[in-house]
């Protein structure tokens, strides 16, 4: 029941957004919300209105932070990791949610996501990722193919590209996954899972930018670029049966690692208790 | 009576920090600063409170922005270099009124410098280091007893305004060990923050009422939903375009602190009943300028000491008072001349102002202060 959604967890009163027609961000912002309606909802977690942050960089990803009725921070460019790492420190018993971009998260953020996904704090990380600098109007990003184009790349991008989600799995995060646009119900029930995880979470998922990346890389209309996500990003059932040569040029969307590693902010808890039973003696 | 202990300029603002109610440090380690990182990773779980090491000194602005946020007093503490990477969160603070304590330091540079010495180069960038036209308020403390006592007015003032407050050390006070008989806790007066919004205008977040200028704060997780941002924003917290809004706004944000100086501003004045000299020190500085002027008095020269406790916004009503009984002003200070620009703004002309600076990353001396005191035949 997407309008009940936008009822219940838009602010309607700065709707319409400001995303360009086509954006996919829209349905990763659905999703995020579908995924936290679910959990609060569900009696089995702890999950309500008022213990949920939203915390966003800068970019076109980040104006979903916005957009959210929940307690929500738009931050500085890059930094919105940093700053849920505060949120979550002063209060542990807050789900901190952090939405952001490939820009945001892995250029000018890099540095704090690989800590982030290292020490383990309890934080979820949306990643909108569409491929390019959107709100700056199509420089190339560090997830831009090589050899595409963008208007900072106008003879074809020499750099080679990041995989976010394999990037904070090698930095140690305890929950990665790959989601996209096209396969919205499959990433809906990952973002579930990341944000029930105990630990850092990261899902990266694939946006669609139209207007910039799109157009200047042939790649047709929003539906053209939903038509290929459709058939090149495959949920990790099916694509761990296909035949290798099928395999080439597709990415699997799931969860790509999961581990039980001990959260910060509960470690750091066991410091305090300590010195808290040390007091009563 | 309290016990007397022998303490650390950088320990005191950590023991002062506690006091006043800071529950989470965030910071990464730098000279002469880390002292202050490693007392907060010791004390912090002992009551209570969270440590962090960061990943940069832009992280560890952000994350203690987040916790403020989250309801918290929180601080972090840095050098130059440090000082230079926080200035962009240090600007989101003040636009977003968010509270918290920033710690600098100061040691000698520019870039890495000599990164163990003592210098005060960071007065003009603790005011204009960040872009935009914003607040700011700077207290630089000159003994281990006021580094404890001033920090936790530091807080205040940040809760009091909702705003960043630099807390500007130099090395010379933070690695300076001295006896110090701390005050009572029940004696200590800290502001804490009403969880409520102003009433009126359904309770947004960035109301003021009429003739207030300060917001209250609800932190995350209380029971009101609302946005935050850096952008422009609206009383709601939500992004605008709209030029009057935004102007209003800005002009809040400086009024806040511009109008209420008379709250914010300290100032130390020894000697100066019947001087018609003041050497103007703020920080460490006020160690040799008061020795000298104890010298020059000695000497039967009329000599006295005007130090900035607040040194944003700077005192400039309080120092025109003296302007009519001073013949001359002696600006002191461990730079190439910075607050001087503002004693020579606020002299107008009408008092010459000498000055003394050392960027070698030395101590300025009792001696050196009488030496140009005689030069400039006072």
């Amino acid at each position: 029941m997407p309008s009940d959604l936008i009822h219940q967890y838009m602010r309607i009163d700065h709707l319409p957004h400001i995303w360009c027609p086509g954006c996919g961000n829209g349905v990763i912002m659905r999703d995020v919300a579908v995924a936290l309606d679910e959990l609060i909802n569900d009696p089995d977690t702890d999950f309500d209105r008022d213990n949920i942050v939203i915390v966003s960089g800068i970019g076109c990803s980040s104006r979903a932070a916005g957009y959210l009725d929940f307690n929500s921070i738009h931050t500085t460019h890059g930094r919105a990791i940093a700053f849920a790492t505060g949120i979550k420190m002063a209060n542990p018993k807050l789900h901190v949610v952090v939405l952001t971009g490939d820009g945001d998260c892995s250029a000018i953020g890099g540095n704090h996501l690989i800590h982030a996904a290292r020490r383990n704090l309890g934080l979820t990380v949306i990643c909108f990722n569409n491929d390019i600098y959107g709100m700056t109007g199509g420089q190339y990003s560090p997830t831009t193919p090589t050899g595409d184009k963008a208007t900072t790349a106008p003879y074809g991008n020499l750099d080679r590209p990041f995989d976010i989600a394999l990037l904070a799995a090698g930095a140690g995060a305890s929950f990665a996954a790959r989601g996209d646009v096209y396969h919205a119900r499959e990433t809906t029930a990952v973002i579930k899972q990341a944000m029930l995880h105990k630990g850092f979470a990261l899902v990266d998922v694939y946006s669609v930018c139209p207007t910039y990346y799109g157009r200047k890389n042939k790649k047709g209309d929003a539906v053209e670029m939903l038509k290929w996500q459709r058939d090149n990003l495959i949920p990790l059932p099916r694509f761990n049966m296909m035949p290798p040569e099928e395999m080439a040029g597709k990415k699997a969307i799931g969860v790509l690692a999961e581990n039980d590693f001990p959260e910060y902010s509960e470690e750091y808890q066991k410091l305090i208790d300590r010195f808290a039973a040390k007091g009563r003696k | 009576m309290s016990k007397a202990v022998l303490m650390q300029g950088n320990e005191a603002a950590v023991e002062g920090a506690i006091a006043a109610g800071m529950r989470v440090f965030a910071g990464y380690p730098i000279t002469p600063s880390t002292e202050i990182a490693e007392q907060s990773s010791l004390r912090l779980p002992q009551v209570g409170g969270h440590f962090i090491q960061m990943e940069d000194e832009i992280s560890s602005i952000a994350a203690v922005l987040g916790a403020s946020a989250a309801g918290v007093k929180a601080m972090t503490a840095t050098s130059g270099p440090g000082f230079s990477l926080m200035q962009e969160n240090l600007g989101y603070g003040a636009m977003a009124e968010i509270p918290c304590v920033i710690v600098d330091v100061q040691r000698a540079g520019p870039s890495t410098g000599l990164p163990t010495s003592p210098a005060q180069g960071d007065y003009m960038q603790a005011r204009w280091g960040t872009h935009g036209d914003h607040p700011v308020i700077a207290l630089s403390p000159s003994s281990v007893l006021e580094t404890y006592t001033l920090i936790i007015r530091a807080f205040n003032l940040s809760e009091k305004y909702r705003t960043p407050v630099i807390f500007l050390m130099d090395e010379i006070v933070g690695h300076m060990r001295e006896g110090v008989e701390l005050p009572r806790p029940e004696t200590l007066r800290i502001n804490r923050r009403k969880p409520s919004f102003h009433d009126g205008a359904n309770k947004q977040c960035y109301f003021v009422p009429e003739g207030m200028y300060v917001p209250a704060m609800k932190p995350f997780g209380r029971g009101e939903r609302y946005n935050i941002t850096g952008l422009a924003h609206d009383e709601g917290g939500f992004p605008t375009n709209n030029t009057q809004v935004a102007g209003k706004l800005v002009s809040r944000l400086l009024a806040k602190v511009e109008d209420n100086a008379d709250d914010i501003i300290r100032v130390e004045e020894y000697a100066m009943d019947d001087a018609e000299t003041a050497v103007v020190c703020f920080g460490g500085t006020a160690r040799a300028a008061m020795e000298a002027v104890l010298l020059a008095r000695a000497e039967g020269r009329k000599v006295g000491m005007f130090r900035p406790i607040t040194v944003w916004p700077f005192p400039e009503k309080q120092l025109k008072a003296r302007l009519p009984q001073l013949k001359n002003i002696l600006m002191a200070e461990h730079n190439h001349g910075q607050m001087l620009l503002e004693v020579q703004r606020t002299a107008g002309g009408s008092v010459p102002v000498a000055f003394l600076g050392k960027v070698d990353g030395t101590v300025i001396t009792p001696a050196e202060i009488l030496a140009k005191l005689q030069e400039m035949e006072v």
